[in-house]
C-alpha cells in the first residue's frame, strides 16, 4: 500500500502542459502573473508583531515574539533571530502532525536567509548588554491553508509581521535589566521579497499553484533586497536547470519583487 | 500564597468588565478552510481557534485501525505565538492530555461503528490563548464535525466555571484561571443531557461544586445557541416556510 | 404523534424532530422514543417518516452508484482507488478486463498510479470496503476534462428529476458531464469558456441545492452568461 502522498491525476499534467504551450495557465494567469495578494498586519494580540497573507487561496499567518536572552557565543554583540515554520495539518490532508519535515525546515531556513542576508534587521542595534543580554526575535510561520507557493507567502507574511513589531524597551542599570514599560517599533533597514519560479518543461512560471507544484520539474526561489540585489537563492527539486534558465529566473524574480514590495508598503 | 492577592472582581465586576455569570463575546464561523472536509473558527474573548476535520477516511498507518469502528484522533496544538511568553512548538504533556480529554468529549457524539477501519481526524490550532481553550476547542470541533457532514448524535458544547476571589464565576479567562481558586471545564451534549468532559483544578466544597457545574451548564446552553447560529449562517436563510402538515 | 419542527425547518444534529410513532428516516436516529437529526439540514415529514435533507453529508458508497476515483496503488491482482469515502475502494482485474486475465498482462498498462477512473460500486465488504467494476459503457479510464468537487448530498439536485437538470446543462453548454455520486464531477469540452461556465453552474447548484425553482434559475443563468459571451 502506498504511503499517503497525494497522487496527482495524469489529467492535471496533461491539462497544465496544454495550457502552458499556449502561454497560459490553468487559472488564466500569464506565466509571470501573481495570484491576488492580501496582506493584513496586527492580527494577533499576544504577539509583538503579526501579519496574515493570502496569496490566492494559500493562507499564512506569522507571529513575531520578542524575548531577551543570551547571544550566541560566536556573535556576542548581535540579537538572535530565529525563524520557525509549521505545516499545520489543517492546511492540507497531505500534512501530517509531527516534528517539522524537510519541506518545512527548508522553508524556514530560506525565509531566514532572505531576512538575514539583506540585513533587514540591524542585529547589532538590538544588543542590550554586549556578550550578556540581547533581544531574541522569534518569527513563527503558521501555514493555515496550502494552495501552492508556501515560501513566498511565508516570506511576505514574515516581513509584514516584522514591520508591525513593537519591541519592549529595556535599560540595564546597576547590573539589573529593567523593562521601561514602553515599546518602540522594530526598525527595518530593508524589505526582502522572495519570488519562487517553477519550471515545467521549457516554461518558467511565477507563483505556482498546488497543481503546478505537483508536476513541476524544479523550483528556484530568489530573495531580492530593496536595491534589486539577490540576497538569497534556493533551488528545490531534483531536475536540472540550464544557465539560461537560471538567468531568466533571476531576472523575472527581480522584476516581480519590486511589484510585491510595493504591495507590502501599501498595506 | 502571596500576602496580598490581586482583586479580580470588584463589586461584582470582573477585570474584563464582565459580571460573574457572563460568557465572553463569541464569534463562530464554519467552512473556513478549503482543504479540510469540515472546519470552523472560534473567537471567545481573546481566544482564537481554528479547527480542521478530515474524514472519515482510510486509517493511516494501517496498524492503528480498529476493525470494528472508526478511530477518532484529536490534536490540540498551540501556536508558538499564542501565549505570552512564547511557547515551544513541540507538543507538551499538557497538549497530550488536552488532546485526549477533547477526544473523549467528542467521541460519545459520533457514530464510530458506522465506519470500521476509518479515521476521523480533528486538528485544533490555537492561534491565541486566553483561558478555557479546551472548552473553546471542543465547541469549535463540534461545529467542524457537523460542517464535514459527519453524522452525530448531538452537538457537543463546552464552557468553564470556577471560583475566583471567593465567587463562583462563568467562563474563566487566563488570569482568572491562573490566579483563581478553582477551574472547572465542562463539555455537554445538550439534547441528550450527557456530560462528556469534566475536570477540576483547585479546591471546591461540594456545594460550590454543585453551583459551579450548574453555572457551567448554563454557559453551555448560551454557547449552544452560537453554534446553531454559525451553522445556520452558512446557509443563509435556508428555511423553506411551508405550511405545517397536519397529522 | 408530535412533529416538533415546521416542515423543511432548519435542524442541527441532536435536534428532537418528533416523538411517538413516526418512522426514523434518512439522517435521523431513534433513542428512547424520540427521533433526533444526525446531520445539519432541513427536516421533512412525509408519509409517516421523518427524515433530514442533509445540507452537509460525507460520502457513503452504495451499491450501484457511479463514482470517480484516482488509482493510488497497483498490486498483483488489481488496483486500489481513492473515491473520497470512509475507505479506499478495490478494483479486481477481473472486473476491469473484458477478456480473461493472462499473467503477462502488466496491470499498470491498463490503469496506472494517478489515473482517474469512472467505476461502478458493485459490492460492499463486511467492513464497508467498496468493490468496483469498470466493465460497462461509459466506465473506465478518464482521458480528458476537468474535475469539480461538490457535496455528495447535493448530487441528486444536480441530476434533477429523471436527469432534468444535468441534461439541460449538457444541452445548453454542449459539454460532456460525468457525475460521480461521491461528489466528483468531470466536465469536458473543447471550448474552455463553456467548461468555465459549467464550473460556475456547479458552484451555484452547490450553494442553492436546497431551494425551489433551481432548474429554471440555472437555465436563465446559463442563457445570461452565454449572451454576455456573445457581446
Amino acid at each position: 500500500m502506498s504511503s499517503r502522498i497525494e497522487v496527482v491525476s495524469r489529467l492535471n499534467r496533461a491539462r497544465i502542459s496544454a495550457a502552458l504551450s499556449q502561454g497560459k495557465r490553468e487559472d488564466g494567469r500569464g506565466l509571470s502573473d501573481l495570484r491576488a495578494v492580501k496582506i493584513k498586519k496586527n492580527v494577533l494580540d499576544k504577539a509583538e508583531g503579526s501579519a496574515e497573507v493570502l496569496l490566492g487561496d494559500t493562507r499564512v499567518i506569522v507571529g513575531v515574539k520578542i524575548d531577551k536572552g543570551e547571544p550566541f557565543s560566536d556573535t556576542p554583540n548581535q540579537a538572535v533571530l530565529t525563524v520557525n515554520a509549521e505545516f499545520t495539518p489543517i492546511a492540507s490532508p497531505a500534512f501530517e502532525p509531527g516534528p517539522p519535515d524537510e519541506a518545512s525546515v527548508e522553508l524556514a531556513r530560506v525565509v531566514d536567509r532572505g531576512i538575514r542576508s539583506s540585513e533587514a534587521i540591524d542585529l547589532e542595534k538590538y544588543c542590550i548588554v554586549p556578550g550578556k543580554i540581547v533581544y531574541v526575535i522569534f518569527v513563527d510561520i503558521f501555514i493555515l491553508n496550502h494552495s501552492g507557493n508556501l515560501i513566498d507567502a511565508s516570506a511576505l507574511a514574515s516581513v509584514a509581521a516584522l514591520m508591525s513589531t513593537k519591541l519592549p524597551k529595556y535599560t540595564f542599570k546597576e547590573d539589573k535589566l529593567e523593562f521601561l514599560e514602553a515599546h518602540e517599533p522594530l526598525e527595518l533597514q530593508d524589505l526582502p521579497i522572495t519570488v519562487s519560479i517553477g519550471k515545467i518543461g521549457d516554461n518558467l512560471i511565477v507563483d505556482p499553484t498546488m497543481d503546478e507544484e505537483d508536476i513541476m520539474d524544479t523550483r528556484v526561489t530568489v530573495a531580492v533586497n530593496k536595491n534589486g540585489y539577490i540576497c538569497a537563492l534556493q533551488k528545490s527539486g531534483s531536475a536540472g536547470l540550464d544557465l539560461e534558465e537560471v538567468k531568466k529566473a533571476t531576472n523575472i524574480a527581480c522584476e516581480k519583487a519590486t511589484e510585491i514590495r510595493k504591495l507590502l508598503m501599501e498595506s | 500564597m502571596s500576602p496580598t492577592k490581586r482583586k479580580l472582581i470588584v463589586d461584582g465586576v470582573r477585570l474584563d468588565g464582565r459580571k460573574v455569570d457572563e460568557v465572553r463575546p463569541m464569534k463562530i464561523e464554519c467552512g473556513v478552510l478549503p482543504n479540510a472536509n469540515g472546519s470552523s473558527y472560534v473567537e471567545q474573548g481573546r481566544n482564537k481557534i481554528l479547527v480542521g476535520v478530515f474524514g472519515p477516511r482510510e486509517m493511516h498507518p494501517k496498524h492503528l485501525a480498529d476493525l470494528r469502528k472508526a478511530v477518532l484522533r484529536c490534536r490540540y496544538h498551540m501556536a508558538p505565538f499564542s501565549t505570552d511568553p512564547r511557547r515551544s512548538p513541540a507538543p507538551s504533556r499538557r497538549d497530550t492530555e488536552l488532546s485526549m480529554v477533547i477526544r473523549n468529549a467528542l467521541e460519545p457524539a459520533l457514530f464510530l461503528e458506522r465506519y470500521p477501519r476509518a479515521s476521523i481526524d480533528v486538528f485544533a490550532e490555537i492561534l491565541e490563548a486566553d483561558g478555557s481553550t479546551r472548552c473553546a476547542c471542543t465547541v469549535a470541533a463540534s461545529v467542524a464535525l457537523v460542517d464535514a457532514g459527519i453524522p452525530m448524535r448531538d452537538l457537543v458544547v463546552a464552557c468553564s466555571a470556577g471560583k475566583v476571589n471567593g465567587e463562583i464565576v462563568l467562563d474563566l479567562n487566563d488570569i482568572e484561571d491562573k490566579e483563581g481558586e478553582a477551574d472547572l471545564p465542562v463539555a455537554y451534549m445538550p439534547k441528550l443531557g450527557k456530560v462528556t468532559l469534566l475536570q477540576m483544578d483547585g479546591v471546591l466544597t461540594q456545594e460550590e461544586f454543585d453551583r459551579s457545574l450548574k453555572l457551567a451548564l448554563e454557559g453551555c446552553k448560551k454557547i449552544y445557541e452560537f453554534q446553531k447560529e454559525a451553522l445556520k449562517m452558512k446557509y443563509g436563510k435556508q428555511e423553506e416556510k411551508e405550511s405545517v402538515e397536519q397529522d | 404523534m408530535s412533529q416538533l419542527f415546521e416542515n423543511r425547518g432548519f435542524v442541527v444534529p441532536g435536534d428532537v424532530l418528533a416523538e411517538g410513532n413516526l418512522r426514523s428516516g434518512e439522517n435521523t436516529y431513534r433513542l428512547h422514543g424520540k427521533i433526533h437529526a444526525t446531520r445539519v439540514g432541513l427536516v421533512e415529514y412525509s408519509r409517516g417518516v421523518v427524515s433530514v435533507i442533509a445540507l452537509e453529508a460525507n460520502y457513503e458508497p452504495r451499491i450501484g452508484e457511479i463514482v470517480i476515483g484516482s488509482v493510488v496503488d497497483v498490486d498483483l491482482s488489481g488496483w486500489v482507488a481513492n473515491i473520497e469515502g470512509p475507505s479506499l475502494a478495490l478494483l479486481n482485474v477481473v472486473d476491469a478486463l473484458d477478456e480473461p486475465f493472462k499473467p503477462e498482462m502488466a496491470l499498470p498498462s491498463i490503469f496506472d498510479l494517478g489515473d482517474l477512473i469512472v467505476a461502478k460500486v458493485v459490492s460492499l465488504g463486511r467492513d464497508g470496503t467498496p468493490k468496483l467494476s469498470t466493465l460497462g459503457s461509459n466506465l473506465g479510464r478518464v482521458v480528458g476534462g476537468r474535475l469539480v468537487r461538490m457535496t455528495p448530498s447535493k448530487i441528486p439536485r444536480l441530476i434533477g428529476k429523471k436527469g432534468s437538470m444535468v441534461n439541460m446543462i449538457i444541452k445548453e453548454t454542449g459539454c460532456q458531464i460525468v457525475i460521480g455520486q461521491n461528489g466528483i464531477i468531470l466536465v469536458n469540452s473543447k471550448e474552455r469558456d463553456m467548461e468555465d461556465l459549467v464550473v460556475q453552474v456547479l458552484q451555484k447548484i452547490e450553494s442553492e441545492a436546497h431551494t425551489t425553482g433551481l432548474t429554471n434559475r440555472i437555465y436563465e443563468f446559463i442563457r445570461e452568461m452565454k449572451e454576455k459571451r456573445k457581446r
